[in-house]
């Protein structure tokens, strides 16, 4: 029982981090139809610069910690922006080639990165009390999943937030139905393109940070595994929908985690499985449209 | 007549000029690391042609049937690491190992292209990623410690023909993968040619015509998809042969994103343009690893160093320059320069798209 | 080949003023296919005009390809200034309201949000004009979009499209599968809407083309092939019959 409650917590916390990736990508794909390989490294990026910056401040305390998580969501902001503005807004309504400069950008990212941190994982940990557990029903379930949890749930409500009472937010939830008939009322989207990178690239810099603590260690890859997961569970979700993204985020990690303690570690095999079976059943995901 | 000439002539002197190289004593400084009859040179051509094989297996996906997929490698890695260990573990020979292996390969193909091809566009390339990701989880976990790992996966030469194994045998290994390339051109031409090429590019161009015209464009995509799949794992299988092994990186997702830069590099919907693409890239990230470690990269200031003695990163710039500046890629780059020198200020064909509008929206 | 030739600017258009929007040898493809071939047409400064034609003669085409929606080349005026070369978001700020075939409101949003997503900067927003016309649209201002009946939707459509000061209504079909009592309706807004803002409208009903239009344009196979008074056309059956498929002067339900 404490296991499964363990297993449980651990999974919503890895769902929070799935979910600061797979926000933004469902939003960016939901609203330009982008499918963005480059993600991964906002993330990464995040993940490198609070490392650096936390490793300044001192790793243990908890202003470090907190300056860290916004040096993270700002540099996956700026990065985002400018990928938005540069590369992908150039390539103006051509979605495969959008997708192709993304895929160069992380290609080339990732190298960069290997080049500047090396290939190896670097370490990391927290204030103190992320470093320890707390017993829940029996279950010692470590302190820096619910830190997880709290920051990711924060994001969506802010988020939901910006959607719902501003006119940027209606605009972006306007585009997401029907882009064309957005800009025949004269809005220029292009300026809500930018500003959901800008969004999805913070909450992927701010999941790299909470990803290097519940990981324990930054590295250049950590980004792309992360966004994989991510792209199944924005599939999985419905491309474009945001609830849809919290809702699969949380039931692809918490079946992860189950099916790797109990199904002899067939965790990631799990959540293919589960993919396939929803695109069979409902191929435009658990709460997308069409 | 000059037309026929390039188009038949052409490639009977190249295949002609490239199956005597193994008998020749050229040298090309810089791309090659020795004379073209040593060993290390050969292994780099013969990766360079195997590589090129699997580019053409990824044009037909991406090229004709406009299917962006980031699953191709699955394939490929499904042939190395299917045939070593069956070889290994139920000790066939070779040949009927291969057959097996290509059997299943088909009924693989078949059945995730099935499953994949109930979404298209984007979604469609999220899927095949999810797949090959499964895969590769698969063989780096190694169930049953039949994979090998992070380590990989050991030929089993025992079960392989003298003549295949050994350095000395390299030009053996090489032949054949010549004999792949030019099998799997000709398989590429024939299926863009056959009735199935014409309607995947027709469902590319516009799938609701198609569907008017009452043929199913599911079923073409599918063949499509499964012919290019089983291409892959052919070549899997010769580069288990040719580099003595598979490594986890052979089902990775990098994998199929170095043949999309391939392909892309080359000039989307060319097979000349594919077979370029893969042997520039095969020899850039082979050569730019050597010169990072030249005195000249690694005695500048670090904000170059860094960048430049990093391969995949020039290789990722060069790409994104290509997608934003060079839509045609080197082959359209070819077509470009003929037609402005032809016409002289009249206008040149025109670059377009890089691929047909895609249905997504 | 009998056909009028079109005619030059402000000759049949039965009003001094010049016209509002020039539209000279349209063209525009929809993923590499030609779907406008050659249109010419012209929408008086006052009053309606419509453009008619069987379907699928790109009637709903031409208008997306003013709007810059699909692909286009030609000239397009609008009010003297060429729009041809201007991104959708543009040319509905220099004052083009755009009422789409298929009403595309927002369904997730509520009647409300989309009311203020059209709100355009500079210049006014005509709520009371808009709540006068649609006054359960102000009852129903937080329903969701989605929930409405296809008319309330084409009124939330229309109220987008009259909430700005315009220059010029494009008005897609806005009868289309609404019951006889709200084509009426629609008919009625329009009539009113075509008192502030010249309209171009594409319209199958006959009747309702009849009611409110002064001048038609229309349309076979991408091309422009008449052009003249609606009366004039509406009451020679076999005009109708050859370019409409339908008998314009003897079926007053007339949709097709």
């Amino acid at each position: 029982m404490s296991t499964a409650l363990l297993l449980l917590i651990t999974g919503i916390g890895l769902g929070a981090i799935y979910f600061l990736v797979a926000s933004g990508l469902s939003l960016i794909y939901g609203l330009m139809g982008v499918l963005n390989f480059a993600h991964g490294v906002f993330l990464s990026l995040g993940a490198f610069l609070g490392y650096e910056v936390a490793t300044r401040m001192g790793t243990s305390t908890w202003g470090g910690f907190a300056v860290s998580l916004l040096v993270g969501a700002l540099a996956g902001a700026v990065f985002a922006a400018l990928t938005e503005r540069f590369l992908v807004q150039r390539l103006y309504e051509r979605h495969i080639e959008q997708v192709l400069v993304t895929v160069g950008l992380a290609l080339a990212t990732v190298a960069l990165f290997d080049g500047i941190w090396g290939t190896d994982p670097r370490f990391i940990t927290g204030p103190g009390w992320m470093e320890t557990t707390t017993r829940v029903a029996g279950a010692n379930v470590p302190n820096d999943r619910f830190v997880a949890i709290i920051v990711a749930a924060l994001v969506l409500l802010a988020i939901v937030l910006f959607l719902r009472r501003t006119r940027y937010g209606m605009i972006i939830r306007a585009g997401v139905e029907n882009r064309s008939m957005v800009t025949a009322l004269g809005i220029d989207v292009r300026n809500a393109f930018t500003l959901v990178f800008t969004i999805g690239g913070a909450a992927a810099g701010l999941g790299g940070v909470l990803a290097s603590h519940y990981f324990g260690y930054v590295s250049p890859l950590l980004g792309q595994t992360l966004l994989i997961f991510a792209f199944i569970v924005t599939v999985i979700g419905g491309l474009g929908s945001l609830l849809g993204a919290a809702v699969a985020s949380v039931v692809v990690a918490v079946l992860q985690q189950f099916a790797n303690y109990y199904l002899w570690g067939t965790g990631d095999l799990a959540v293919v499985v589960l993919l396939a079976v929803v695109l069979l059943t409902r191929p435009s995901g658990l709460l997308g449209r069409k | 007549m000059r037309a026929t000439l390039t188009r038949y002539a052409l490639p009977v002197v190249l295949v002609v000029l490239l199956t005597g190289l193994p008998l020749l004593d050229l040298s090309l400084p810089g791309v090659l690391p020795g004379p073209t009859y040593t060993p290390g040179s050969l292994h780099l051509m013969a990766l360079a042609m195997v590589m090129a094989a699997l580019a053409l297996s990824y044009h037909l996906l991406f090229g004709v049937a406009g299917l962006l997929s980031f699953g191709h490698a699955l394939y490929f890695g499904f042939g190395a690491y299917a045939l070593g260990i069956l070889m290994r573990e139920l000790e066939l020979g070779l040949v009927p190992a291969a057959l097996l292996v290509l059997a299943a390969g088909v009924a693989l193909a078949t059945l995730l292209g099935a499953v994949s091809l109930r979404v298209t566009g984007i979604p469609f390339a999220m899927v095949t990623l999810a797949f090959a990701q499964a895969g590769s989880v698969l063989v780096r976990r190694d169930p049953g410690r039949v994979t090998g790992g992070e380590e990989g996966l050991r030929l089993p030469t025992e079960h392989v023909p003298d003549w295949l194994v050994g350095v000395a045998d390299t030009r053996n290994v090489y032949w054949l993968a010549l004999a792949a390339l030019v099998f799997t051109f000709a398989v590429v031409t024939w299926v863009q040619h056959s009735r199935a090429g014409h309607v995947a590019e027709a469902v590319r161009e516009n799938e609701l015509r198609v569907r008017v015209l009452g043929m199913r464009p599911f079923l073409v995509k599918l063949a499509i998809f499964v012919a290019a799949s089983v291409i892959a794992v052919g070549m899997g299988m010769v580069h288990l042969i040719l580099n003595s092994g598979a490594v986890p990186h052979a089902v990775s997702a990098d994998l199929t994103i170095s043949l999309l830069l391939m392909v892309v590099l080359g000039g989307v919907g060319s097979r000349w343009g594919a077979v370029l693409g893969a042997v520039v890239y095969v020899l850039l990230s082979q050569r730019l690893a050597v010169l990072a470690q030249s005195p000249a990269i690694s005695d500048l200031p670090p904000v170059l160093r860094i960048p430049l003695s990093e391969p995949l990163f020039i290789l990722g710039a060069i790409f994104v320059l290509v997608v934003l500046f060079l839509p045609g890629g080197l082959a359209g780059l070819g077509v470009r320069l003929r037609g402005a020198r032809r016409t002289r200020g009249a206008q040149a064909p025109t670059p377009g798209s890089l691929v047909a509008e895609d249905e997504t929206t | 080949m009998t056909e009028q030739t079109p005619a030059p600017v402000g000759a049949t258009t039965g009003s001094s003023a010049a016209p509002v929007l020039v539209v000279r040898d349209l063209r525009a493809h929809v993923a590499g296919q030609q779907v406008v071939e050659h249109v010419d047409l012209e929408v008086a400064a006052t009053g309606v005009t419509a453009l008619l034609g069987r379907n699928g003669v790109g009637k709903t085409s031409t208008i997306k390809a003013v709007m810059g929606l699909i692909g286009r080349s030609g000239t397009i005026e609008l009010a003297g200034r060429d729009i041809s070369a201007l991104p959708t978001h543009r040319v509905a700020q220099l004052g083009v309201g755009y009422v789409p075939e298929d009403r595309e409101v927002f369904s997730g949003l509520t009647v409300t949000e989309n009311l203020r997503l059209a709100e355009r900067k500079g210049g006014e927003h005509r709520y009371d004009l808009v709540y006068e016309l649609f006054p359960e649209l102000k009852e129903r201002g937080q329903q969701a979009a989605g929930t409405l009946s296809g008319g309330q939707q084409q009124m939330v459509s229309l109220a987008r499209a009259l909430l700005n000061d315009n220059r010029v209504l494009l008005v897609d079909e806005p009868t289309k599968g609404l019951a006889p009592r709200l084509v009426q309706e629609v008919g009625r807004v329009l009539t009113r809407a075509a008192e502030v803002v010249p309209v171009l409208l594409v319209e199958q009903n006959l009747q309702v083309v009849r009611d409110l239009t002064s001048r038609v344009v229309v349309l076979t196979d991408g091309r422009s092939v008449h052009h003249g008074p609606a009366a004039d056309f509406l009451d020679d059956p076999a005009a109708t019959q050859r370019l409409l498929g339908v008998h314009g002067g003897t079926d007053p339900a007339g949709a097709v």
